[in-house]
């Protein structure tokens, strides 16, 4: 059932990225490295919109995840020192929470094997879709509107952020 | 691309794009003139960029009120959304446009006398970001445009509730509104991802035929499904409404918030929510639905205004008082939402009565504004022996307070009646019941702070004094509500060619 293609083996590498990652940022006892082993799995992630076909999600996921966000959540975990280095890396709930997930992913696994081998492509991917993407923003026909109101709403959270954290 | 591809007509590309946003590049143009005057002005005459703003506001109101009537009938505009289906021009639109812009017009001016609010020019830009959003809110058609003029307008009211970051009630409340809105705005989008999963759509038009053959089905799935979106959407409304049970952060926002913020939270935010929520369920449920919705809406109406209203009897401060009198007019507002789906006059009198709410609580706040710059509070003591110390103050507390009450020959008054009518006109004639149980209710609270102005004896005496732009929004508003409550008709009339102006479209 395993062929090794070049895609596969991406596929491999980008879900052991992805697991490894989210593996990291529940075990480890470092809140930094927590926050880096977050990065590592959003990146695999990336990886797998890439193997889907979706370049621009993938993009995204890199811009906004690996990039912004996960530069907020390592700022925020430097700022509040005292959360740093926590000795207890279980506490008393732990079985309640290793069944919730566990059940979940049975329940999950078992969606997927049911599944597995009868996917059908829900709709054909355009080859140029990031251009007609570009091209949906621009045009009064598309969504322009929402894209150029998203740029006022940009300005008065900009606005609003230098206001509420300037020294009077 | 949105199924309502009609001939276009005469009407060149240009007007056929700018005519439905002229309110909007208006506003934007606005705003970057505030904010380069910011730049340019001493910081000692800052008031002035908020008169700029305000006269720019009530300029843009009169041109798109001038551009809607010549244009709204136009077939292209009747016949189709407009933008990519992102927006619809119609009479709906331009009613809540005109309040929404008349109220932050308004607010502008309160705004000039308060300290820390006054000469920060940003203040004025972000309230004109905050009103962009919400007159989109008043026409939008499509899921991505409503959720993105409601962001717009929600997080330029978290900036603006924080605004005064020295002083802790503010900064608690832009907190607190920040984190609701945040997590309603979470599962609102969560159900428009929902519709749109079961539809395919995101034209709000073109969502109720899908929606009424998943229904059709019979398959219980669909159902489930449909009822899950209706819950999360309805969770993102009754927070922008304030109704409860999602009505937790009204009172702590209210009170902390700057005074003109408050008035303009209370007025705009509400009558653009109610601008959505009118259209949406109007256009977007298949009668199928009605079943579900109106049944949950007729519930919220209920416990909104009653407990509103129980809660108001026992609030000291005046601002929590109108908080919570604002929780309660939007329970009566609900049951012209309920009344839509079976007569179109549902509509018309939430259009009406949001007019007259806007005008009155702006009334009310501007005078919570100047006793708080005077005597140093907003408590009910310190509005005690008002009509001495400023007797034109205490009359137009006085008006806002009865006209919130419904007392002829004040715009609340009518504003009641036809809520009820309607309610009555669509077969619910215990909600109509309850309603005015509850008035008579609200009556108690508003008096015993009538009674407080006109009858108790004043802590200090001698005469306060307000500026010419306080005084200016007190007369517009008392005009306006007298006007509304004596001559009712021809703003009745303008609210039901707006109701069926809206149902002219629903395929």
């Amino acid at each position: 059932m395993l062929t090794f293609s070049p895609v596969s083996v991406s596929f491999f590498i980008m879900a052991l990225f992805t697991i490894g990652g989210g593996l990291g940022v529940v075990t480890t006892r470092n809140l930094v490295h927590a926050a880096l082993f977050l990065v590592l799995s959003l990146f695999g992630i990336a990886g797998l919109y890439v193997l889907l076909e979706a370049p621009y999600l993938a993009v995204i996921q890199v811009l906004v995840y690996v990039g912004a966000i996960s530069i907020l959540i390592t700022i925020t975990v430097m700022v509040t020192r005292r959360l740093m280095g926590i000795e207890e890396t279980y506490n008393r709930q732990w079985p309640i929470a290793a069944i919730i997930s566990g059940l979940l992913g049975a329940g999950l696994i078992a969606l997927v094997v049911a599944q597995f081998g009868a996917l059908t492509p829900v709709a054909d991917v355009p080859v140029d879709n990031i251009e007609q993407l570009g091209r949906a923003f621009v045009t009064h026909q598309g969504f322009l509107l929402p894209f150029e109101v998203a740029s006022v709403l940009l300005l008065a959270a900009m606005i609003g952020s230098i206001v509420i954290s300037r020294d009077v | 691309m949105t199924g309502f591809e009609a001939a276009a007509g005469d009407l060149p590309l240009v007007l056929q794009i700018v005519i439905p946003i002229v309110a909007e590049i208006g506003l934007l143009i606005l705003l970057l003139v505030v904010l380069t005057m910011d730049l340019f002005t001493r910081s000692t005459r800052r008031e002035a960029v908020g008169f700029v703003a305000a006269v720019g506001m009530l300029i843009i109101m009169g041109l798109n009120l001038v551009i809607s009537f010549a244009w709204v009938n136009h077939p292209f505009f009747v016949e189709n959304t407009v933008l990519g289906g992102m927006i619809r021009f119609d009479m709906l639109a331009t009613i809540f446009r005109t309040m929404i812009l008349l109220a932050a017009a308004l607010a502008c001016l309160i705004a000039t006398d308060v300290e820390g609010l006054g000469r920060a020019g940003e203040f004025y830009a972000v309230t004109i970001a905050a009103t962009l959003g919400m007159c989109l809110m008043s026409a939008s058609a499509d899921l991505v445009m409503l959720f993105l003029s409601l962001e717009t307008a929600s997080i330029s009211l978290y900036i603006l509730a924080g605004f005064l970051r020295n002083s802790e009630t503010s900064s608690e409340a832009g907190i607190k509104y920040y984190l609701f809105g945040a997590f309603t705005s979470g599962l609102f989008l969560y159900g428009l991802s929902l519709i749109f999963g079961f539809t395919g759509t995101t034209n709000i038009y073109a969502i109720a035929e899908p929606l009424a053959a998943l229904l059709d089905e019979g398959a219980t799935s669909g159902v489930l499904g449909v009822v899950a979106a209706l819950l999360l959407i309805l969770v993102g409304f009754g927070f922008k409404i304030s109704a409860v049970p999602f009505h937790f952060w009204t009172p702590d926002v209210y009170e902390g918030a700057p005074t003109p913020v408050t008035a303009f939270i209370s007025t705009a935010s509400k009558a653009a929510s109610f601008a959505l929520l009118v259209r949406v369920f109007d256009v977007i449920w298949p009668d199928a639905a009605a079943v579900y919705w109106t049944g949950l809406l007729a519930a919220l109406a209920v416990i909104t205004m009653t407990l509103g209203n129980v809660l108001a009897l026992v609030q000291s401060n005046v601002k929590r008082l109108l908080a919570y009198s604002s929780i309660a007019q939007a329970g009566y507002t609900l049951i012209g939402v309920v009344a839509l789906n079976q007569s179109t006059f549902g509509v018309a009198a939430v259009a009406f009565y949001m007019f007259m709410y806007v005008l009155t609580n702006i009334a009310a706040f501007t005078v919570v504004i100047v006793v708080a710059n005077q005597i140093g509070g907003d408590d009910s003591q310190d509005f005690a022996g008002l009509h001495r110390r400023a007797p034109g103050l205490a009359l137009a507390m006085t008006l806002a307070l009865l006209s919130l009450s419904g007392v002829p020959p004040l715009a609340g008054f009518f504003g009641k009646f036809f809520l009820f009518s309607a309610a009555v006109d669509a077969g619910y004639v215990w909600l109509a019941v309850i309603g005015v149980l509850n008035s008579i209710v609200a009556l108690y609270y508003y008096l015993v702070l009538i009674k407080v102005m006109w009858v108790d004896q004043a802590v200090e005496e001698g005469p306060l004094s307000f500026s010419t732009a306080s005084s200016l929004v007190l007369w517009v508003t008392g005009a306006g509500m007298i006007i509304m409550g004596t001559v009712a008709g021809p703003w009745l009339g303008w609210a039901i060619t707006a109701a069926e102006n809206l149902t002219a479209m629903v395929p």
